[in-house]
């Protein structure tokens, strides 16, 4: 799975990080979602695919 | 209990294509239908009073999903055609062109619509903001130097103040409360809003209620406050809230009361569930009923649906949040902020607009609001959720 994250969408609102805190982080400043891991292993892909589904933004695309 | 052999979902938006992305999620293969009176795809709205109406987005952005996506979700959208009624006991809705469809489960997920001002219909010059072609017919009307009144001082009337006043319009926001968004963030940080929006240049005609609209041939030209005072105005919005798209539901036998009254599992009657801006369910946390008209909410509660429509029996608990932004400011809002919650700066200054506040009454946490700060906001979250899941005795 490769994740894809776009900043400009990002409305810095945090859904990702509470479903996904091994892939995602904000940055301190501006809170604007920062991607820890782009492929992430096959264990963490549920919930990868949650935090892309609460994103209030559809900032998060999920190629597989 | 067995999953449905059909699903009708009412309303194509957000939450009503949440529900049918979060059926396929969970491994729902039956049929699905949607109807949407818009005649448009589903789009997102929190851009509309944002990027869509300053320019910076074009109104493609704004669009859910793309035409791919949505025809992978192997759904019968029905879109163009409005809802008139519910036959609850046969699970059948009728719509405006007269289609009828049954199904074993009907979610209802038809928002809210914009509250108007009397004499406003038919007066040129005057605006709601809610849907995608409101947002267009206003953008073409807000030219710089154009002198633009506001009524409505919650999120959204601040929100089209700011955008237009950066489009270089004269702004004047009008309401009866004192301070921009006063009810929802409580005075402290109402106050700060005010100082905000009078840097930047709009004018704040507050603590006044609106009377009446004046026009002339046709075309607005003013609004009349209760003092007796006229604003003069080339343009206006109002936006003075919404109520609970139900009027399709009124002789459903559903009981309505400001939104679909629903259980803790967002149930209005067997085979019947609400789920977005227009369901009104009981909370469990809170030990009372709850309407949520926030972004979040729709996706949140939207999954929470699809799990008790295939059989999950979980509450829904969720911990309110919104977000809203205003020239420079961001704002983010975890649980509520009552008007006389105890406040409390617990992060960065208030002075150097970064800073997160704690809201607290009788001693128990009940939100956080962050001001430029979402990342710090988000981590006191859990302070929120922890107090929800502390029981309190109600006298
Ligand atoms: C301009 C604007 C800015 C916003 N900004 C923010 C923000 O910054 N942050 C935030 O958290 N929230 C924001 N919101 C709120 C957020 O957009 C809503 O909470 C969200 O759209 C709710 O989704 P919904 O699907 O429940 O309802 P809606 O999006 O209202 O969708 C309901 C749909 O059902 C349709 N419908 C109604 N009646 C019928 C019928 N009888 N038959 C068929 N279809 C029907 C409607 O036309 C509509 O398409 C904003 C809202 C607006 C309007
Ligand atoms: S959930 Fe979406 S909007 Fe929020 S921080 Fe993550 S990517 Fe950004």
């Amino acid at each position: 799975m490769k994740v894809l994250i776009d900043e400009e969408k990002c409305v810095a609102a945090g859904q990702c990080v509470n479903a996904s805190p091994d892939v995602f982080d904000q940055r301190e400043e501006d809170g604007i979602v920062v991607l820890l891991n782009e492929n992430p292993s096959a264990e963490l892909a549920d919930d990868v695919r949650n935090a892309a589904a609460v994103c209030p933004a559809l900032a998060i695309r999920i190629a597989e | 209990m067995t999953a449905p052999g059909r699903v009708l979902v009412v309303g194509a938006s957000a939450s009503g294509l949440t529900t049918v992305e979060s059926l396929r999620r969970k491994g729902y293969t039956g049929e699905i239908a949607v109807i949407g009176d818009e005649p448009h795809a589903p789009y997102d709205r929190p851009p509309l009073s944002k990027q869509v109406l300053s320019g910076a987005w074009e109104p493609q952005r704004a669009t859910l999903r793309t035409e791919e996506i949505l025809s992978g979700l192997a759904a019968d959208f029905v879109l163009g055609d409005e809802a008139v009624a519910l036959d609850p006991a046969a699970r059948t809705v009728r719509t405006a062109s007269g289609r009828e469809l049954s199904a074993d489960a009907v979610v209802l997920a038809t928002g809210v619509r914009p509250r108007i001002l009397p004499g406003q219909q038919g007066l040129a010059g005057v605006y709601v903001l809610r849907g995608l072609d409101d947002a267009l017919a206003l953008k073409a009307e807000l030219r710089p130097g154009a002198r633009l009144v506001v009524v409505g001082e919650g999120v959204l009337g601040s929100e089209i103040a700011a955008t237009a006043r950066t489009l270089g319009l004269e702004v004047t926001l009008t309401g009866p409360l004192s301070a921009p968004m006063a009810l929802q963030v409580g005075p402290m940080v109402g106050g700060l809003l005010a100082e905000l929006h009078q840097e930047h240049g709009v004018r704040l005609r507050l603590g006044a209620g609106v009377a009446g609209l004046s026009g002339r041939d046709g075309r607005v030209t003013g609004v009349e406050l209760s003092t007796g005072e006229t604003l003069a105005a080339d343009v206006v919005v109002v936006a003075i809230g919404a109520s609970p798209a139900t009027e399709w539901l009124a002789d459903s036998g559903l009981t309505l009361d400001n939104g679909v009254v629903c259980d803790s599992r967002c149930r209005a009657a067997d085979g019947i569930y609400a789920v977005g801006d227009v369901a009104r369910f009981h909370h469990e946390g809170y030990g009372r009923l709850m309407r949520l008209e926030n972004r979040t909410n729709a996706t949140e509660q939207a999954a929470a649906v699809a799990g008790v429509v295939l059989g999950e029996d979980r509450p829904y608990v969720p911990v309110p949040y919104f977000w809203t932004d205003q020239f420079e400011a961001k704002l983010q809002v975890h649980g509520l902020l009552p008007a006389d919650a105890d406040v409390e700066v617990v992060e960065g200054d208030v002075a150097a607009r970064r800073f997160v506040l704690r809201y607290a009454s009788e001693g128990a946490v009940t939100g956080v609001l962050g001001w430029n700060m979402p990342k710090q906001t988000r981590l006191r979250r859990q302070e929120v959720v922890d107090a929800l899941h502390t029981p309190v005795s109600t006298p």
